[in-house]
C-alpha cells in the first residue's frame, strides 16, 4: 500500500520588540544570565501583567501578511503546567479567541506550481526562559535556570495539516522565516531560537480521507533538521504500518547527533494544560483604525515584489527570487536599479560582488558599505563605456574601503576606459612589434594566442583600453 | 472589653492644633500592640519603618506640608507587598519571603504620609472566614477572644476593634473584609471591582480580590478610599474612573434614596437578633423620607458554588507559582525535580489551602471544564444580571452581613462546607463585582456585634458611603 503524509507545523517566532510582553524589562539576546528580569517576568507574588502594545501590532502585522482575518476581540488564557523555567506555574498564551484566524501563504512547488497552504491561527504568547545543564560551571546534580527569555513575546503561527512531504514543509517554514524577515518582527534565527518549529505528522493511505495518527515531533533546531526529521518520521511511521504495526499518539524528539526521532518520555507529556480565560488581562479590542493603520504600513510582500522585478525591470525569474529573499537586499536593488539603466547588469552585480561582500565580512547589507546611488555611479560608468568591467571590479574593492566615489576614484587614478582608435593603434602597433614569434603562429591559424596578445596589450595600456575597441583594433592589424 | 475609638478626624485635628506627634501616636500604638499580644493580630510590626515615618512626618506637618492621611496609623493585611518587608500571606510558604518591590496602594499611603504599623494576621492565602488558617496562629476575637474575628482579614479586623491601628486594610474576594469587620464590629468595605489597584496584593481569586479599608467609622472608610483608588497602569483590571471625594457626601441625608431588601438575604437560616437588626435599620430609613423596596436576587443560591469554582479555579494558577524552584519554602529532602515540587508544596501549604487547590485543579481538568468552570462562568453573568435588575429600581440593598455573629474558635474547622457559608451573603458581591460595605449596628445577647451590608451599583460608592454613614449615626 502507498502511503502519503499529512503534516502541520506549528511555528513559534520571538518578536523583535524591543521590551517584554508583559514587563518593561528589555529582550536582548546573549545578555548575562538573569540580569533582564523584575519582580514580574519572575513571577513574584502579587505582580501582574501588562501588555506590551508593540508585540500586539508584530501579530497584527503577520496576520495581515497571512490574510488572516483578524479577531476585534481576543483573550488570553493561562496554560499550565509546572517547571522550573516557568516562573508562574503558567504561560499566558491565547486559546479560546485568538487575535488571527483563517489565514494562509502560497508556497512555490518545484516546477513553479502554487499551493496555499492554511493558517488556522496566530496567537500571542510569552516566552518560557532557559534551563542550563550542560554548561562548564553547571555541576552534574544540578539544573540551573536562567530567566532572561521569560516573558519575551512569541506568535504562535499553526498551520492546517496541508502539508505533504518533507519538501513542502521546508518550503512553508522558509516562507514564513521570509515573511516574519520582511515585516521587521523576527530576525528568523532558528539556531538562536528564535524560530521554532514543531510538527504534527500522520500518515493515510492514499485516496483516504481520515486522517492517522498522529505524532508531534519537537527539537527541530534548524531547517535542514525540520525537513530531516520529518522524513525520518514518516519513514517510521510507514515501516510500522507495513509491519502490522500500529501508530502511537506521542511526542517525539529530534535527536540532532544521532540523525534520529525517539519518543518524549511519557511522563514529560502527560500535561492537561488546564487553559482558563487569564484573569489578570482584560479582552484585547483591536479597532478598526488600528488595523488599518498596521494594514497601510506593512511593505510590500516578497512575493509582490519578486513579480514587480520581473514585471517592471525584466529580470529573469532566478534573479527575482535572489533578489528578493531578504527585504533589505531587495531595497538595496530596488534603490540602485532606480538610477541605473541596465537592470540586469545592476542585478548581477548585487548578485554577484554585493551578496559575496556580505558573506565573506558576515554582515547584513545594512551595514554594506556603499549605498545604493553609490552603487549606481559605479555602474552607470560601466554602462556608459567609461570604464571596463575588470576596472570597475577594481574600483569597487577600493570603494568598500575608502568611502570615495566611484568617480573619483576614476579621476585620481586615471582609470578612463581609453577608446580612442589612435591611442589603442599605437599601442597594438608596438605589440606586433614585440612579438614577431606569436604573430606569426596566430597567423598560421593558431586562434588561442589571439588571447595571449589581447592580454599584453591590457597590460600594456594599464587595463584602461576599451575591450571592444581593441579587440577590433587587433584583429585588423593582425590580418593585414 | 471596651475599647477608645480614635477616629482619623478627631486624631488630626489634635495633631495639625499640636497637640499630639505623630511620634507619641506610633510609640502608644506600638504599646497597645506589645499589650494586645494575646490576640495575634500581627504577624510583623514595622516599628522602624514607622519611627523613622513619624519622624519625617512631624517635620512635614510643622512646614504645613502633610499629605491627607498624616500620621494616621494602619495597618495592613500581610498580603500586600511592601519593599524590603516580610510578605507570608499567613503561610509556611513564604514565611521568610521578603518583597522585592511595594503594592501601588502601599506607595499612595506612604504619599499620602500614613503610616503601616504592620502586618496583620490572615487565613493563609485569603482562604477562610475565620483566620483560623493562618499557619503562625489564630487572630482572636477583642471582644470576646474565645471567638473567632472572622476572616481572611480577620488580624486587620482585630486591630480596628482593638485599636491597635487607626484603621486597616484587607483584601476581599468573598467577604473578607466584610464579614470580619462585622464579626469585630468595625466598618469594612470592599470597593467595585477594578476600583484599587491590585498590583502587590498576592492573587488569590484574580477576577474576585478587591483591597478595602477597615476603620470606625464610615467617614474614615471614606477618607482612606479617597487615596487607594484610582486608575493604575499596572494593573489592566484597574478601571480609569474618576475618584470622587467621597468623605464629603457625608451629610447624613437619605431621603428619596431607594433602599432595596432582597428577599433571598432574609428568607431563614438568618440569626434572630440579625433579621431584627435589619427591620431596625430599615424602620430608621423610612423614617428619613428612604424608599424601602422588597427585591429579588434569585440566581443568589447558586452563588457559593459558583464562588467556590471560580475562586478555586483561579487560585490553583495563581498559587503554582509557589514551587520552591526560585523562592519560598525548599523541602531539603527532595531528590528529584518532582519530589521538590511534590514535597515543598505538601510541606509549605496547609490543608484548607491543599483542599482549593485540589478543587479549582480539577474544575479545570480536561473533561470537567464545560461542567464546572464554563457553566460556573454563566451563573456568574447571571448573578450579575441580578445586581443590575435589582439596582435599576434601588439606589442601594440593604441585607446582613453574615448569618450569624461571631463563633467559637474551633466550631467550624472540622466542617469547611460549614465555613464557607459564613460568606453566604457576601460571594455574590464579589462575583458582581459592586462595592459593598459592613457597618456595625447593635450586638446579639451575648454582646457580639451584629453587621449589616449595604450594596450599591458598581463605581457607585458614594451611595454606599451616604447610606452607611446614616445607619452608623442612626444606630440603636
Ligand atoms: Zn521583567
Amino acid at each position: 500500500m502507498k502511503y502519503e503524509p499529512v503534516i502541520g507545523l506549528e511555528v513559534h517566532a520571538q518578536l523583535l520588540t524591543e521590551s517584554k510582553i508583559f514587563c518593561r524589562c528589555g529582550t536582548a539576546f546573549g545578555a548575562p544570565q538573569n540580569s533582564q528580569v523584575c519582580p514580574i517576568c519572575l513571577g513574584m507574588p502579587g505582580v501582574l501583567p501588562v501588555l506590551n502594545r508593540q508585540a500586539v501590532a508584530f501579530a497584527i502585522r503577520m496576520g495581515l501578511a497571512t490574510n488572516c482575518r483578524i479577531a476585534a476581540h481576543s483573550i488570553f488564557a493561562r496554560k499550565n503546567y509546572f517547571y522550573p523555567d516557568l516562573p508562574k506555574g503558567y504561560q499566558i498564551s491565547q486559546y479560546e479567541e485568538p487575535l488571527c484566524e483563517n489565514g494562509w501563504v502560497e508556497i512555490e512547488m518545484e516546477g513553479g506550481a502554487l499551493k496555499r497552504i492554511g493558517l488556522t491561527r496566530i496567537h500571542l504568547e510569552e516566552d518560557a526562559g532557559k534551563s542550563v545543564h550542560a554548561e562548564e560551571y553547571v555541576a552534574g546534580n544540578e539544573t540551573l535556570i536562567d530567566v532572561n527569555r521569560c516573558g519575551t513575546p512569541l506568535i504562535e503561527i499553526v498551520s492546517e495539516p496541508d502539508i505533504r512531504s518533507p519538501r513542502e514543509a521546508y518550503l512553508y517554514l522558509n516562507r514564513l522565516r521570509q515573511l516574519v524577515r520582511y515585516l521587521g518582527i523576527c530576525d528568523g534565527n532558528m539556531e538562536e531560537g528564535s524560530l521554532r518549529c514543531d510538527a504534527n505528522i500522520s500518515i493515510r493511505p492514499i485516496g483516504e480521507e481520515k486522517f492517522g495518527v498522529k505524532t508531534e515531533l519537537k527539537n527541530m533546531n534548524s531547517f535542514r533538521n525540520v525537513e530531516k526529521a520529518i522524513e525520518f518520521e514518516i519513514n517510521r511511521q510507514t515501516q510500522l504500518l507495513e509491519a502490522g504495526g500500529r501508530v502511537v499518539q506521542q511526542t517525539m524528539l529530534w535527536d540532532a547527533n544521532d540523525g534520529k526521532v525517539l519518543p518524549m518520555r511519557s511522563k514529560e507529556e502527560a500535561h492537561d494544560y488546564r487553559y482558563f480565560p487569564e484573569p489578570d488581562l482584560v479582552p484585547l479590542r483591536i479597532d478598526e483604525k488600528w488595523r488599518e493603520e498596521i494594514q497601510a504600513s506593512l511593505p510590500e510582500l516578497p512575493w509582490a515584489r519578486r513579480h514587480r522585478f520581473i514585471e517592471h525591470y525584466g529580470l529573469p525569474k532566478y534573479d527575482a527570487e535572489v533578489l528578493t529573499e531578504e527585504q533589505a537586499v531587495a531595497e538595496f536593488f530596488d534603490a540602485t536599479a532606480r538610477l541605473v539603466k541596465d537592470a540586469k547588469l545592476t542585478s548581477n552585480w548585487v548578485m554577484g560582488e554585493v551578496l559575496r561582500v556580505l558573506k565573506e565580512q558576515k554582515i547584513d547589507i545594512t551595514q554594506f558599505a556603499i549605498k545604493p546611488a553609490a552603487f549606481a555611479e559605479l555602474l552607470n560608468l560601466m554602462a556608459a563605456g567609461t570604464i571596463s568591467a575588470k576596472i570597475a571590479k577594481e574600483i569597487f574593492e577600493a570603494m568598500l574601503t575608502g568611502g570615495k566615489s566611484a568617480k573619483t576614484i576614476v579621476a585620481e587614478k586615471g582609470l578612463v576606459q581609453v577608446s580612442d582608435t589612435g591611442v589603442i593603434e599605437k599601442a597594438v602597433d608596438a605589440i606586433i612589434a614585440a612579438h614577431p614569434q606569436e604573430v606569426a603562429r596566430y597567423r598560421n591559424g593558431e586562434e588561442k594566442v589571439f588571447g595571449f596578445l589581447v592580454g599584453q596589450l591590457m597590460k600594456a595600456t594599464q587595463g584602461k583600453a576599451n575591450p571592444k575597441v581593441a579587440n577590433e583594433v587587433l584583429r585588423s592589424k593582425l590580418a593585414n | 472589653m471596651d475599647f477608645p475609638k480614635t477616629t482619623i478626624r478627631a486624631f488630626q485635628e489634635k495633631l495639625f492644633r499640636g497637640e499630639q506627634s505623630v511620634v507619641a501616636a506610633v510609640a502608644a500604638y506600638l504599646q497597645r500592640i506589645a499589650a494586645a499580644k494575646n490576640l495575634n493580630a500581627f504577624l510583623t510590626i514595622l516599628d522602624d519603618r514607622a519611627n523613622a515615618r513619624a519622624h519625617a512626618i512631624d517635620a512635614k506637618i510643622k512646614r504645613g506640608a502633610a499629605g491627607k492621611l498624616a500620621g494616621v496609623i494602619i495597618a495592613v493585611k500581610d498580603i500586600l507587598a511592601m519593599k524590603g518587608e516580610r510578605l507570608t500571606c499567613g503561610s509556611r510558604i513564604l514565611e521568610n519571603f521578603v518583597s522585592p518591590y511595594d503594592a501601588t496602594i502601599i506607595q499612595k499611603l506612604e504619599a499620602a504620609d500614613a503610616i503601616i504599623i504592620g502586618k496583620t494576621n490572615m487565613d493563609e492565602f485569603a482562604m477562610g472566614s475565620s483566620t483560623e488558617n493562618s499557619a503562625f496562629g489564630p487572630a482572636k476575637n477583642p471582644i470576646n477572644p474565645d471567638y473567632v474575628p472572622g476572616g481572611s482579614s480577620g488580624g486587620s479586623a482585630v486591630a480596628v476593634a482593638a485599636n491597635l491601628a487607626m484603621a486597616a486594610l484587607g483584601s476581599d474576594t468573598g467577604g473578607s473584609i466584610r464579614q470580619p469587620a462585622a464579626l469585630c464590629g468595625v466598618v469594612g468595605m470592599k470597593p467595585t471591582y477594578g476600583r484599587v489597584s491590585r498590583f502587590g496584593l498576592v492573587a488569590f481569586a484574580s477576577s474576585l480580590d478587591q483591597v478595602g479599608p477597615l476603620a470606625h467609622s464610615v467617614e474614615d472608610v471614606a477618607r482612606i478610599l479617597e487615596v487607594i483608588c484610582g486608575h493604575d497602569e499596572r494593573d489592566s483590571t484597574s478601571a480609569p474612573v474618576a475618584v470622587e471625594e467621597f468623605s464629603r457626601f457625608l451629610d447624613g441625608e437619605v431621603k428619596g434614596k431607594v433602599v432595596g431588601l432582597p428577599k433571598e438575604y432574609l428568607a431563614g437560616g438568618v440569626q434572630k437578633e440579625i433579621h431584627a437588626a435589619v427591620t431596625a435599620a430599615k424602620a430608621r430609613l423610612q423614617e428619613a423620607g428612604a424608599v424601602i423596596k422588597e427585591v429579588s436576587l434569585p440566581h443568589t443560591r447558586y452563588a457559593i458554588a459558583t464562588y467556590y469554582i471560580i475562586c478555586t479555579a483561579e487560585a490553583s494558577a495563581n498559587l503554582a507559582r509557589y514551587d520552591g524552584a526560585r523562592y519560598g519554602h525548599r523541602s531539603r529532602d527532595a531528590q528529584s525535580l518532582e519530589e521538590m515540587y511534590v514535597k515543598s508544596r505538601s510541606e509549605g501549604f496547609g490543608a484548607e489551602v491543599k483542599r482549593r487547590i485540589m478543587l479549582g485543579t480539577y474544575v479545570l481538568s480536561s473533561g470537567y471544564y464545560d461542567a464546572y468552570y464554563r457553566r460556573a462562568q454563566k451563573v456568574r453573568t447571571l448573578i450579575r444580571r441580578d445586581f443590575e435588575q435589582a439596582f435599576k429600581e434601588c439606589d442601594v440593598l440593604l441585607t446582613p452581613t453574615t448569618p450569624t455573629t461571631a463563633f467559637k474558635l474551633g466550631e467550624k474547622t472540622a466542617d469547611p462546607l460549614e465555613m464557607y457559608l459564613a460568606d453566604i451573603f457576601t460571594v455574590s458581591i464579589n462575583l458582581a463585582g459592586v462595592p459593598a460595605i459592613s457597618i456595625p449596628f447593635g450586638v446579639d445577647a451575648k454582646g457580639l456585634p451584629i453587621g449589616l451590608q449595604i450594596i450599591g451599583k458598581a463605581f457607585d460608592e458614594k451611595n454606599v458611603l451616604q447610606t452607611a454613614h446614616f445607619l452608623e449615626t442612626a444606630h440603636p
